[in-house]
């Protein structure tokens, strides 16, 4: 059996997203030649001032929203994992967007139909610039390896400062 | 145009009505946004004498060209003007976050506020749709509980709000608008012209794109900044933040302690930028578009006021502690806390108890005056029930609400020697006893006592100039960085980031040019920022302000520094001050008296405004330039 492929996607750190939106700029601009939030792939959600999160699309296996889309509108790209839409099938029905549990496909303001972050082909600008570095370009493999390593720092706190650089 | 939304919008409160008008280009160019665009239509929207606490005065909301882009600092910018009820004179204020920038997708450059509503309304801008939407059942919270409430009734998360306090509501001359819970525009009582047309916010949501001229170039641009903004330029804003100040103001004698006493802090490790990120900082946070993030939001921990949240900067900190000469912390993050909670300005009621202290000490205060309370310079306890009264205008609070040259009138007995303003606008937390080239710029700062109309601060503490000395020409050195503080605050810049445009003018006008696709030299930029700190005088000069009223505050003159530090001893005398003003009058092209000739006015494009000033320099000289 082959090995699936690896799919990556942006993920946004909480301890450093600081939730200054440059993400949305960027991803707007990108795509859209304009400023606008409202426009973007990746959303700032700020509950509160020491809450901060961008969210986008995590390329879910199975993903609900296409599973949900009545027209068949959405399928899953096998080899990048990115939801790609029929705009011609997509009536902005919205039942793809009650589907996403992170608020990932949205409504586009002027066209009406859903949109939702492509990578940009693999190099997505959301990463390259986000200030605070705090946006990887990633997959569930590497995102675990990161928390464990975390995890093993902190409890290795004392033993760390022992250790040659 | 592009970069502007092209669009002013004029609501009358008082009729509910309301349309928009189109900014035209030539003003665009001539004024920028921000201040220089506010400071115009405020005084092409009001008559000369008008009440700032009346329907006549317009409260005037003005984005940036940049607002809206992802301009780092540029993007994200509003600033409001008025006439002010503490100076009688030019009032503005500027706030960063988030709200700026939904105002200019909404599609306008500026909104108007005429006229006064009969009851508590909130104003609801959804692009094109403009309502008034009734604010009886948010009349008495916070703005940050308005936020969340109006934000719930409309049922949008992203709408932005920017709202008064309980202190604006009671018409405290000191209260401050605030916008996106932690962001104030606090100076000059802008909050109070809000509070007295009876508009306790205004929601905004805006999903206009926002363009510009030359999209490739400006992303360039703006990457650079990004770059530069990862570098030395703005180090202290992303690690220790503007509390860094204290120790090193500490060490030059320059930090006011105890009402403008001392010149230095005993307590001063205590309250350090230092101390305060190693137990307090619990985030930093950033701005809309900013690529810096220097917001540090300070949680207390534990005790007496544990869950206090607050934004840090060094001139609150300033104000409620060294000022009153509080050393713990803790207090002065929940003082910072209630100045947001009651919308007061938080550096105005920090001079406010630090000068209720100082006439307590001197017994013009007695705990009679107080309710009990022990004013005492340090009582960190004392300061938090004072603030808690000024919210509530309840007691002393009640008079200190209206700032501290009104609160001495009220209280008489010689107050008025402790009442530390310029203007009627509260001290800053510089000690220009010692620092005696800031000290021209706050004297003719047209906002009242400010450093962040000048900045001149910087050649003193760095050691540019002898900072004790006064000299012929050193006025050249102030007006230098005022007129490019004026661009700042009309682009609308965060000044955290003004060390990042490596070119000064060169770069701001690359950049407006980039954003806008009008072309401006640097020279011509130059002299718009000229023309709109004159502009600010000559709004001044209608209203009735005059040289005298570019004084200092009363203990700058009356106190030299006791401390036994590099500054000792230093004071400014009346002829200092008076060799100041000369200097810096005909520095700036004007008459002996501070008004700018009819060729200065020429020379700048002023000369439409040559009205305000013909009637003082045609008037007979003599018994005026006695006076001085």
């Amino acid at each position: 059996m082959a090995a699936a492929p690896v799919r990556k996607f942006v993920s946004a750190d909480p301890e450093k997203c600081v939730g200054c939106a440059v993400c949305e700029y960027i991803c707007s601009f990108e795509k859209e030649k304009a400023f606008n939030p409202l426009k973007s792939r990746i959303r700032v959600v700020r509950l509160h001032p020491l809450i901060n999160l961008s969210v986008t699309c995590r390329l879910c296996e199975d993903p609900p929203c296409v599973a949900a889309c009545p027209r068949d509108a959405l399928e899953q790209s096998g080899e990048t994992g990115v939801i790609i839409i029929d705009e011609e099938k997509c009536n902005g029905c919205g039942w793809c967007i009650e589907a996403c549990d992170y608020g990932a496909i949205t409504l586009h303001p002027e066209s009406r139909v859903v949109f939702v972050c492509d990578l940009c082909d693999g190099e997505p600008k959301c990463v390259e610039w986000c200030p605070e570095e705090a946006l990887d370009f990633t997959t569930p493999d590497l995102l675990a390896q990161k928390a464990r390593r975390a995890v093993v720092k902190k409890l290795f706190q004392e033993a760390m400062k022992t250790v040659p650089a | 145009m592009i970069g502007y939304a092209g669009r002013i919008l004029r609501v009358d409160l008082s009729t509910g009505s309301s349309k928009t008008e189109p900014l035209r280009e030539e003003m665009a160019k001539k004024y920028i946004g921000g201040i220089g665009l506010g400071i115009r239509l405020l005084l092409d929207n009001s008559k000369p004498g008008v009440e700032p606490l009346s329907a006549e005065n317009p409260l005037v909301l003005v984005t940036g060209p940049m607002t809206g882009t992802m301009g780092p600092t540029a993007g994200n910018g509003i600033a409001f003007v008025s006439k002010s009820p503490l100076t009688n004179g030019t009032g503005e204020a500027k706030s960063h976050g988030f709200f700026g920038a939904d105002l200019k997708r909404a599609g306008y450059d500026a909104v108007i506020f005429e006229g006064k509503s009969e009851k508590p309304v909130y104003v609801w801008i959804d692009d094109d749709s403009v309502q008034l939407m009734d604010a009886k059942h948010l009349w008495g919270k916070s703005p940050m509980d308005t936020e969340d409430a109006i934000r719930d009734e409309l049922g949008d998360y992203y709408v932005r709000v920017a709202a008064i306090g309980e202190a604006g509501e009671k018409l405290s001359k000191i209260a401050a608008i605030i916008n996106d819970k932690t962001r104030a525009a606090g100076r000059t009582g802008m909050g109070t012209v809000m509070a007295f047309k009876n508009l306790k916010a205004v929601a905004v949501r805006g999903t206009k794109d926002v363009t510009v001229a030359n999209p490739e170039e400006f992303l360039e641009f703006v990457k650079m900044l990004h770059e530069r903004m990862k570098g030395p330029a703005t180090t202290k804003y992303r690690t220790l933040g503007t509390p860094l100040n204290i120790l090193v103001h500490n060490s030059l004698g320059a930090l006011p302690t105890r009402n403008f006493t001392n010149a230095t802090f005993e307590g001063a490790e205590k309250v350090s930028g230092e101390y305060l990120n190693e137990r307090f900082v619990a985030k930093i946070i950033g701005c809309s578009s900013c690529a810096m993030r220097c917001e540090h939001i300070a949680l207390v921990p534990e005790g007496p006021y544990k869950g206090a949240l607050t934004r840090v900067e060094y001139e609150p900190l300033w104000s409620l502690g060294p000022h009153c000469g509080v050393d713990r912390l803790d207090a002065i993050i929940e003082a910072m806390h209630l100045c947001n909670y009651y919308g007061l300005d938080s550096l105005s009621a920090g001079n406010a108890v630090g000068f209720a202290m100082d006439c307590y000490e001197h017994g013009i205060l007695t705990k009679k005056d107080t309710d009990g309370i022990d004013l005492s310079f340090g009582n960190a306890e004392a300061l938090i029930d004072t603030l808690h009264k000024m919210g509530k205008r309840e007691g002393l609070g009640n008079i200190l609400a209206e700032g501290v040259k009104r609160a001495a009138e009220k209280i008489g007995k010689g107050a008025e020697k402790y009442a530390n303003h310029i203007k009627g606008l509260e001290m800053t937390g510089y000690d220009i006893r010692g620092l005696k080239t800031a000290a021209i710029g706050y004297a003719v700062s047209f906002r009242g006592a400010d450093h962040n109309r000048h900045g001149a601060y910087g050649l003193d503490l760095k050691g540019t100039v002898d900072r004790f000395k006064v000299e012929k020409g050193r006025s050249n050195l102030v007006i230098e960085i005022e007129d490019l503080y004026t661009i700042i605050d009309s682009l609308i810049l965060c000044k955290f980031s003004r060390g990042t445009y490596y070119e000064t003018f060169e770069d701001l006008a690359r950049y407006y040019t980039l954003a806008t696709g009008i072309t401006i030299t640097p020279e011509e930029l130059r002299i718009t920022g000229e023309r709109i700190n004159n502009l600010g005088r000559l709004f001044n000069i209608r209203e009735g302000l005059t040289r005298k009223d570019d004084h200092l505050p009363a203990k700058v003159m009356s106190t030299p520094i006791p401390d036994d530090t590099v500054s000792k001893g230093s004071y400014i005398t009346q002829k200092e001050l008076d060799f100041m003003l000369d200097d810096y009058y005909s520095c700036r092209g004007w008459t002996i008296e501070g008004v700018p000739t009819i060729e200065k006015l020429k020379e700048i494009g002023l000369n439409d405004l040559a009205y305000i000033v013909k009637p003082k320099i045609e008037k007979p000289k003599k018994p005026e330039t006695k006076k001085s």
